[in-house]
This record gives structure tokens, sequence and C-alpha cells, in this order.
């Protein structure tokens, strides 16, 4: 079975695809991101799709219920390096991740993460 | 069993007939070079072909058509009259001259040649038969290759410049870092559409931009096949994590975009280029300020 290594990053977590994945692997990765986020009090997390040229119905459902998953934990979550031929297929298809952040790659996606993240702490202070 | 034998004969017989009328036709057509070449001219200029060019130069081409001419009569090899045929449409096309008038001078020259020939052998019915037995199916061949060398060099032509439009047709250049302008001019059809959508999911890779203008200023309507086809672009580009601006929407643009019922919500519009631009960079953090006078 395909691991997909989660690494930590400060406040964050990063899990980077290494290969495709089969539907297994992708449910393997959500539980196991769920269960970190609590583990290191994550703030954010990046799922980092670079290396995928196929991106089906499934993976974008069980891509959108990790991000949702990971938002009920505490942590905002970010998809980043969706490929252009990938991106068009993925609208062609009607799947389209209307509610999740995407971001063009691991820099923006963690960008994204302290912009997020320092909006919650101002509210939280304020 | 006799006739299966007796058939090539006949027909070798018919070609050397045909071959010996040729020769005859040829010395024929060389000997009133002038007189035929001055009626086929007239006969041009009294049909009105050829309009865009002087009369000197429908005298000069028609001279090298007409001894092209009898040499494919002579030799029966119409490679060196396609050459020409090309060089010559290449020549011509660029001053307008059209399919119809290069199909019509040819044929006035067969015309005026089978006159030539029926005067000259109007006493011998049998013979004059034989030569237009030989005249006639190479003066179809020969206007099926100028005729077709023609149409050729004008598709060549096309698909050049179509080439060319292709490749000017849809930049995409950056006007600030993360800033990408796409201005599109002319009419799209479904092939640039998906040309169009390459480039700039493309360009969004390569030059990390975070914000799109796309200015459809030019674009004076849009089919709802393409129209979709945008709102899809739009869309792949926020799943690259890029956001896209669309200026300059026409009202008929804008009417298309109704009718096909475009979820808003999805696509940002702003007014003008300008405006666009101005939007883009308040997205990305940058402040633009006039520089006054004297503090610098």
């Amino acid at each position: 079975m395909m691991q997909v290594p989660i690494l930590k990053q400060g406040n964050y977590l990063i899990a980077t695809i290494q290969s495709a994945l089969t539907d297994a692997d992708l449910i393997q990765l959500r539980d196991e991101l769920a269960a970190r986020v609590g583990q290191y009090r994550t703030r954010g997390v990046v799922i980092d799709v670079t290396v995928l040229d196929v991106i089906d119905s499934f993976s974008v459902r069980t891509l959108r219920a990790m991000v949702q998953m990971l938002k009920l934990r505490g942590a905002e979550a970010v998809i980043v390096g969706i490929q252009p031929e990938v991106a068009f297929a993925m609208v062609q298809l009607g799947v389209t991740l209307e509610n999740e952040a995407t971001a063009l790659d691991l820099e923006e996606g963690l960008v994204y993460l302290d912009q997020k993240t320092k909006v919650k702490d101002r509210h939280a202070q304020g | 069993m006799d006739t299966k034998t007796f058939r090539p004969v006949t027909k070798k017989v018919r070609a050397e007939v045909s071959s010996a009328s040729l020769s005859e036709l040829v010395v024929h057509l060389r000997e009133n070079r002038t007189e035929l070449r001055e009626e086929w001219v007239r006969r041009i200029t009294e049909a009105q072909l050829l309009t865009a060019m002087s009369s000197e130069e429908i005298f000069a081409e028609a001279t090298s058509v007409f001894d092209n001419y009898v040499e494919v009569l002579e030799s029966g090899s119409v490679e060196a009259l396609q050459a020409y045929a090309r060089n010559l449409s290449e020549r011509i096309i660029p001053r307008g001259v059209e399919t119809h008038e290069v199909v019509g001078i040819v044929l006035l020259l067969r015309d005026v040649l089978a006159r030539s020939l029926f005067a000259k052998y109007q006493s011998d019915f049998s013979l004059l038969n034989r030569v237009l037995d030989a005249y006639e199916p190479a003066a179809n061949r020969i206007a099926n290759t100028v005729a077709s060398s023609f149409v050729q060099e004008r598709e060549r032509i096309i698909r050049q410049q179509q080439e060319a439009i292709r490749e000017l047709s849809t930049p995409v250049l950056q006007v600030r870092e993360r800033l990408l302008i796409l201005p599109i001019i002319g009419l799209i059809d479904p092939q640039r559409a998906r040309q169009l959508t390459e480039q700039l999911l493309q360009g969004i890779r390569s030059n990390r931009a975070k914000v799109v203008v796309m200015d459809i200023t030019g674009v004076p309507s849009i089919d709802a096949n393409v129209a979709n086809y945008l709102v899809q672009t739009v869309e792949a580009a926020r799943l690259m994590g890029a956001s896209v601006i669309v200026t300059g929407l026409s009202p008929q643009i804008a009417q298309t975009l109704v009718i096909i019922g475009v979820d808003l919500g999805k696509m940002e519009t702003v007014g003008d280029l300008q405006g666009g631009i101005e939007k883009a960079e308040r997205v990305l953090g940058y402040k633009v300020e006039l520089v006054e006078e004297g503090n610098n």
C-alpha cells in the first residue's frame, strides 16, 4: 500500500502525494490527517496533488470530505498543485471544489494558511 | 479469341494516329502563335477577366501560358505547367485574382484554339475529328491542372495565414508580478477557445500567476458553447489557485451569459480593462500612487 508522507511544519501539516493513489490509499490519507490534526494541534493542512494527472470524481469527493473533516477538527486545509489539464478535465466533468481552497503550489498554500490563521487569531484577540 | 489479340493493335494504331495529329496540332499552334495569342488576349479583355492586371501584364502572362500550353500538348507532361501555374498563382493571388477568372481564361484559350482548328480543317471533316480527338483530352487536362494548381496555391496561402493568426491571437502577458492579462480580439471559435484555455492555464503555471485579467473588449459576440467554455476556463483557473477577472463584456455577450444562466458568483466581471487591472492590483496588495511633483 502506498503511504503518503505527512510532514509537520510549525503549526501546519504537509501531505505530499507521491504517486497515483488507489481509493483505499486516499481514504487512509483522510483518516490519517484527521487523526494527526488533533494530535499536533495543527492549525492548517496543505494537501499537495501536483503529481496526480488524473483526479476522478471519487478523488474529488474524498478530497472535499477531507477538507471538511479537517475544518471540523479545527484546521484550515488547502489543496495545491492541480495541473492545468487536470483542472480543465475536472471542470468538464462537473466536479469542482467550489467551497474548498485551492492554490498554485506548496508556497502559495502556506501563504494562504498564514493569512487565514492570522485572521482567526485577530478575531480571537479582538 | 481473335478479338482479344486484335484489340491492343487497334489501340496502338489509334495512339500513333493521335500522336501524329498532336504533332500536327503543335506545328499549327506554333505557326499561328502571334495571331492566336492576340485573339486570346482580346477575348480576355472582352470578357472583363483579370481586371486587376494591366493589359501589358496580361499579354506577357498570356504569352508564357500559351507557350507552356503548347509544350504540354507536345510533351504530354503537365509538371512544368503545374510549377508555372503555382508560380503564377502566387503572384496574382495577392492582387485579388479570383478562381473564376483563372478558370475562365484557360477555358477561353481552349475555345480560341478549338476555333482555329475548325477554321483550318473545315474542308476535311474526318481529319478535324482526329485532331480534336487528340486535342480535347489534352486541353481538358491542362485546364484541370491550371485550375487545381491555383486552388492549391490559394489553400496554401489561407493555411499559412490561419497559422499566423493563430499564433498572434492569444498572447498571455505579465503586467506585474503574479498578474497576467489576456487580451482577446476577434471572433472566438471552439478551436480558438480550446487554445485560449490551454495557454491561459499554462500561463498561470509558468508565471505563477494569482490573478488573470481576461479582456474581451475586442470580441463582438460569442455563442453559448464558447461562453460555457470560457466559464469552465475561469473555474479551472480557480482550481489552480488563480482568480480570473473578465473585463469589457459587450452587451451581446452579457446577454448570452445571462441566457445560458452562468452562475455569476463564480465569475468576476469589471467594466473595462483599466478597472480590471485596478481591481487585480487591490487583490494582490499593490497600491499605485501618483508621485507628487517636487517630491522626487
